[in-house]
C-alpha cells in the first residue's frame, strides 16, 4: 500500500497545494525549564521525501520529532501545515500556519497531529491489546472509521511485514525486531501523510536490525514521506534524500547525504562523524 | 475444660448469616462501589495541573485518613442531627463508608496511573486520543492491573469495618452476634462465630482477587 493509494493525494483537486511542502518550520524554539534544548530550528519536509536527522544524544534531534508530532508543545517558531485532502475517515483541512509564540489552539495541534504518525524508539504498543487490537486502535475508536474495513486493510498491512499468523497475539509474545514491525504497522494503518521514526532500531538487538531498516527503506522507495532521527549513518545515507546534522539545538548544516557525509561543511560535523567512524 | 453449646451455635447462625447476606455484604458492596467512583475523581484531580482541584483532593485524603472511621461514623449519624440533618443508620453507613474508601483508593489509584509509562500516554496522543480517551482506554486498563492487590486489601479491610456500623444501629452481622450473645450470655461462642463468618467471606474474597489477577495478567510476561 503507498501513501498514493491511501491518501489520494495525487488525484486532489488542488495540484498547486501538491506541490507544497508538508511542512515548513521556521525558527522553532524549546525549553524544559531553564534548558534551552531547540535553539531555532528551520527544516523543510517535501512530498515523497525522506530527511534523516543525525547528532550526537542530547542535541535536540528527538525534541524536533516530537514537536513536529505535537508531543512537545514548542515555545516559539511556526509550523506551516500543508493542506490535507479527504481521506476516508478523516476530513480535509485547509493549509494552516501554527504560531507557537502564542498559545496553539487544540484544533491547530489536532491537525498537526493527524498529518504525521510515529514510530518510537520503545515501540510503546499497547500491552493490553493484541497486534490487530494494537493497529486498528486509532482508525476504529479515533477517526471512526469501519472496523471490517479497517480489519482488512490492518490485516494485509501485517501479511506485508510477515505478522498475520501474530494477529492475536499480545505483544510480551513477540521479539522486539517482531514489536517494532507492528509500530509500523499501527501508524501506517493511521493513514497519515507522514511518518516519524524515533531511533527505531535503537532499542533492537544487532540482529534484528536489519528488518526494521528493511521495510523503513521500502515504505521510503514507495513514496512515503518520513523524517527520521537515526544513528545508522548508512542507513541514512542510504535511504534519505536530506540528511541535517543537529547539534546544540540547531541545525548546524543539512544537505545532500553522500555529500555531508563525505564532505562536513563544519567543523562540528566532522567531529560528529569521526567519532561515529572511529570509535576506538 | 468448657463444653461449647453447639444447639446455640447453630441456632445462632442463621440470624448472623442473615444479618451479614442483608448488611455487612450489601453494605460492603455498595460502599465499595460508589468509594471507587470517588477515589477515581480525587486521584485525577491530584494528578491535575490544576493547583487547586490537586489540593482539595490532597486536603480531602488527609482528612479521611487522618481521623478514625469510628469517629467518622458518629459525626455523621449523632453528630449531623445537631445541625438540622439527619440520617437514617444504613444511609450514614454508606456515606461513611464510601468517603472513607474514597479517600484511601485515591491514593492506591494514583500511584497505579503513574505506574503506566509515559510512552503509553504518547502513543495514545499520537494515534490522535484526547486525554480523557487514552486515560479510559489505554491507562486505566493497565493500572487495573497494578491496582488489584492493594484495592483488594482496602475491600478486605471495609468487611471487616462494616461491623462498627453496628454502633450507630445498623443491623448486620456483628450487631446479631451482639444482641444473640447479650440474651443467652454466650459472649465467647457468639463473637467467635461472627469471627468465624467474617473470615470466610474475606476467604471467598480473597480468592476472587486471585481469579481477577490471574485474569487481567493475561497480557504480561511471566
Amino acid at each position: 500500500m503507498s501513501p498514493a493509494d491511501l491518501s489520494a493525494e495525487s488525484s486532489s483537486p488542488a495540484d498547486a497545494a501538491a506541490s507544497a511542502p508538508l511542512l515548513r518550520v521556521r525558527g522553532l524554539q524549546k525549553s524544559f525549564g531553564t534548558n534551552r534544548v531547540l535553539e531555532s530550528v528551520d527544516l523543510t519536509v517535501g512530498r515523497g521525501r525522506v530527511l534523516a536527522l543525525i547528532g550526537p544524544s542530547g542535541s535536540g534531534k528527538t525534541t524536533i520529532l516530537r514537536c513536529l508530532n505535537g508531543l512537545e508543545l514548542p515555545d516559539g517558531g511556526t509550523i506551516e501545515v500543508a493542506a490535507a485532502a479527504d481521506t476516508a475517515g478523516r476530513s480535509a483541512s485547509g493549509a494552516m500556519t501554527i504560531d507557537f509564540t502564542r498559545k496553539a489552539s487544540p484544533k491547530q495541534l489536532g491537525a498537526l497531529r493527524d498529518r504525521s504518525a510515529m514510530v518510537f524508539q520503545h515501540y510503546n504498543l499497547f500491552p493490553h491489546k493484541t497486534v490487530l487490537q494494537n493497529v486498528i486502535e486509532g482508525p476504529v475508536v479515533v477517526q471512526r472509521r469501519p472496523v471490517a474495513e479497517v480489519t482488512a486493510e490492518a490485516l494485509a498491512l501485517l501479511e506485508r511485514v510477515g505478522l498475520t499468523a501474530k494477529r492475536d497475539s499480545y505483544p510480551f509474545e513477540l521479539s522486539g525486531g517482531q514489536q517494532q514491525r507492528v509500530g509500523i504497522v499501527r501508524a501506517l494503518a493511521l493513514r497519515p501523510q507522514l511518518l516519524l521514526f524515533d531511533e527505531p532500531t535503537s532499542a533492537l538487538d544487532p540482529e534484528l536490525v536489519g528488518d526494521v531498516l528493511r521495510l523503513i527503506k521500502e515504505l521510503a522507495d514507495e513514496g512515503w514521506s518520513m523524517v527520521i532521527v537515526t544513528h545508522e549513518l548508512e542507513f541514512a545515507r542510504e535511504v534519505a534524500h536530506e540528511i541535517a546534522f543537529v547539534d546544540g539545538g540547531t541545525i548546524v548544516e543539512h544537505g545532500d547525504p553522500k555529500q555531508l557525509l563525505r564532505h562536513p561543511q563544519h567543523e562540528r560535523t566532522r567531529q560528529f562523524l569521526h567519532r561515529l567512524l572511529n570509535p576506538f | 475444660m468448657i463444653q461449647p453449646d453447639w444447639d446455640l451455635f447453630f441456632s445462632s447462625f442463621w440470624p448472623l448469616l442473615d444479618g451479614a447476606l442483608r448488611g455487612t455484604i450489601p453494605l460492603a458492596l455498595t460502599s465499595f462501589a460508589i468509594g471507587l467512583a470517588l477515589a477515581l475523581v480525587l486521584a485525577l484531580m491530584r494528578l491535575s495541573a490544576k493547583r487547586w482541584l490537586a489540593g482539595i483532593a490532597r486536603v480531602y485524603i488527609s482528612i479521611v485518613r487522618g481521623t478514625p472511621l469510628l469517629v467518622q461514623l458518629f459525626v455523621i449519624f449523632y453528630g449531623l442531627p445537631s445541625i438540622g440533618v439527619t440520617i437514617d443508620p444504613w444511609p450514614s453507613a454508606v456515606v461513611a463508608f464510601s468517603i472513607n474508601v474514597g479517600g484511601y483508593a485515591a491514593e492506591v489509584i494514583r500511584a497505579a496511573i503513574l505506574s503506566v509509562p509515559k510512552g503509553q500516554w504518547e502513543a495514545a496522543y499520537m494515534i490522535g486520543m484526547s486525554r480523557s480517551r487514552a486515560l479510559t482506554r489505554i491507562i486505566l486498563p493497565q493500572a487495573a492491573r497494578v491496582s488489584v492487590p492493594p484495592l483488594s486489601n482496602t475491600f478486605i479491610s471495609l468487611v471487616k469495618d462494616t461491623s462498627l456500623a453496628s454502633l450507630i444501629l445498623v443491623t448486620e452481622l456483628f450487631r446479631e452476634a451482639q444482641q444473640v450473645a447479650a440474651f443467652s450470655q454466650e459472649f465467647m461462642l457468639l463473637y467467635l462465630e461472627a469471627a468465624l463468618i467474617y473470615w470466610v467471606i474475606c476467604l471467598v474474597l480473597s480468592t476472587g482477587q486471585g481469579f481477577l489477577e490471574k485474569r487481567l495478567d493475561r497480557y504480561v510476561a511471566r
